[in-house]
């Protein structure tokens, strides 16, 4: 790995070296590295296409680390990666693409994320995108998140992406069979033209399933934004959606939420507020001693903290 | 020392577009180390007064003097700099920052737990539960006025500016507030400014002024004023909303 790869590693993995665990980088198009553990099975597809994922039933506190790195420009890819999560298990996963783009042509991943989550088994998962390097070329990311969850299953998603990704489309979908939960945390941060749009699905199909989708975001320059939330109860559960977001400069933000009760005890509340910066914050920091621009900057940093 | 000299406060009427005077030529001085207290009815400008300090208002015509040195045209930030810090009547909430967060920005500097806790301890949280708890809206109107209070006490300067300190917070929070003064008005080196209706904070002032339609009506030491305004028309507590 070169110092550009190890950064850009350090950015959406968190990790210095080669991780412990069961992990899988790729970096341009190519795995250079792959380690399966006792209980985490990393499979690459035949067509090399992506990967299979197979965690066994009741792997406890278990990690799988699956960056991928881009830094050659113009490098177009669309990677399927396949998770099968045993029953009773609990593990982290961490994936995150960052894309280090100095020439003219476009660079894009594009990551398909299926999820199997077993029954009773939790999983959390930690995504992370990030943009960087001086070229004309844009860096563009349009991951997909599939997630199928069984009976008594958990999933809680981090995802975050702040500043230098030019273009995003992220879906996330999830399926949950009874007393099944979902937590999506994401932030955002865009800035000069970037454009990023986020939509979420969540069906409640099982019995007490609930989902809470909780986004903060700031859109600063001329940036723009848009948060689709569709949430469908069809039975009887329960379903949160929180749009929150900040403008700044001459940026945009929609906020489209949808929410669909098809059971009479589907409780389905959403909430979005977008607005610019309270000027009562920006007072308060500065009788504290900070500049306009300090209490700004300490506003963001604290919203997507 | 800090001097107001001749300030006046006008803004434009949205009915008539007259102009209406807040504050009308006041002038008043705040001694080095003295524990002042303003007061009187609702609407008189006091509040306004308080914000003219602290250069959120900046004023129609008049000077302030810190120290000698002239403030007027001075910001927010570079006020905050010279020494003044001022408690918002309505504490403002933040979504992420945390009160270990503010505390920090307040003193200038990365406190150590221990140190940050001190602040919280002394306006009477347990700060273990309150550190690092965000400063949004699940904290309490009495919670989020202690808290108000901490970052300044944090700050330590030379003015410190309390407007309303008691507005919005229950009697059992009252109740320690006033110990919080008391402490304060014992131990503190710089001069403290508390906009207050309440007899028992009037009642802990070296000095008194009352300020009724924009001007500066009495002045004087807490024996003089204070029987004068009990046995007044009605009250002196003014229970009610902000100015």
């Amino acid at each position: 790995m070169d110092a550009v790869e190890q950064k850009i590693l350090e950015e959406v993995a968190g990790i210095h070296e080669i991780p412990t665990g069961a992990y899988n980088i790729r970096s341009n198009g190519k795995s250079i590295g792959r380690n399966s553990s006792a209980n985490i099975d990393i499979i690459p597809k035949g067509d090399g296409s992506g990967i299979e994922v197979h965690i066994k039933p009741g792997t406890r506190n278990e990690s799988v680390h699956i960056p991928v790195i881009l830094s050659q420009t113009g490098l177009n890819e669309t990677v399927y990666n396949d998770f099968f999560i045993g029953q009773d298990s609990d593990v982290t996963i961490v994936a995150g693409c960052g894309i280090h783009n100095c020439g003219n042509q476009d660079s894009e991943h594009d990551g398909i994320h299926t999820f199997h989550i077993g029954k009773n088994a939790r999983v959390k998962y930690i995504e992370k995108h990030y943009g960087e390097g001086d070229g004309n070329g844009a860096r563009i990311l349009n991951p997909v998140t599939d997630v199928h969850i069984e009976e008594g299953g958990t999933m809680e998603m981090d995802t975050v992406q702040i500043k230098g990704v030019d273009s995003t489309k992220r879906v996330t979908k999830a399926v949950l069979a009874d007393n099944a939960s979902v937590t999506v945390r994401e932030k955002l941060m865009t800035h000069g033209n970037q454009y990023a749009e986020t939509e979420f699905s969540v069906d409640m199909d099982g019995e007490n399933s609930s989902a809470n989708i909780i986004s903060r975001s700031v859109a600063k320059d001329a940036s723009k934004q848009v948060f689709k939330s569709v949430i469908n109860g069809n039975n009887k559960c329960a379903g949160h959606s929180e749009c929150d977001a900040i403008i700044m400069d001459e940026a945009s933000v929609s906020a489209i939420p949808e929410i669909t009760a098809n059971h009479l005890d589907a409780s389905l509340i959403h909430e979005a507020a977008i607005g610019k910066i309270a000027g009562d914050q920006l007072i308060k920091l500065m009788t504290l001693g900070l500049s306009e621009k300090e209490a700004e900057e300490q506003i963001v940093n604290g919203f997507l903290k | 020392m800090l001097e107001l000299k001749n300030i006046s406060f006008d803004v434009q009427d949205e009915n008539d577009h007259e102009s209406k005077g807040i504050l009308k030529n006041v002038s008043l001085t705040i001694e080095d180390q003295k524990f002042i207290v303003i007061t009187g009815p609702n609407g008189g400008g006091k509040s306004t007064m308080a914000k003219i300090i602290a250069g959120i208002e900046k004023p129609t015509s008049g000077q302030i003097l810190l120290d000698g040195k002239d403030i007027t045209d001075l910001d927010i930030t570079e006020r905050a700099k010279e020494g003044i810090s001022f408690a918002f009547q309505q504490p403002v909430r933040f979504k992420g920052i945390t009160v270990r967060d503010l505390i920090n920005i307040a003193s200038g500097e990365k406190l150590s737990t221990g140190q940050a806790c001190k602040y919280l301890s002394e306006v009477g949280l347990c700060a273990r539960d309150y550190i690092d708890r965000e400063v949004n809206a699940s904290l309490s109107g009495g919670e989020l006025k202690r808290i108000e209070i901490a970052t300044v006490l944090a700050r330590g300067t030379k003015i410190s500016v309390f407007d309303e300190p008691e507005a919005g917070i229950d009697l059992w929070s009252f109740h320690n507030l006033i110990k919080v003064f008391e402490k304060l008005h014992d131990q503190t080196n710089g001069s403290i400014v508390i906009i207050s209706h309440q007899e028992r904070i009037l009642n802990i002032a070296d000095k008194i002024v009352v300020i009724a339609d924009g001007e500066v009506v009495q002045t004087g030491k807490k024996d003089e004023i204070l029987p004068e305004l009990l046995s007044g028309t009605g009250s002196c507590k003014y229970y009610g909303e902000e100015e």
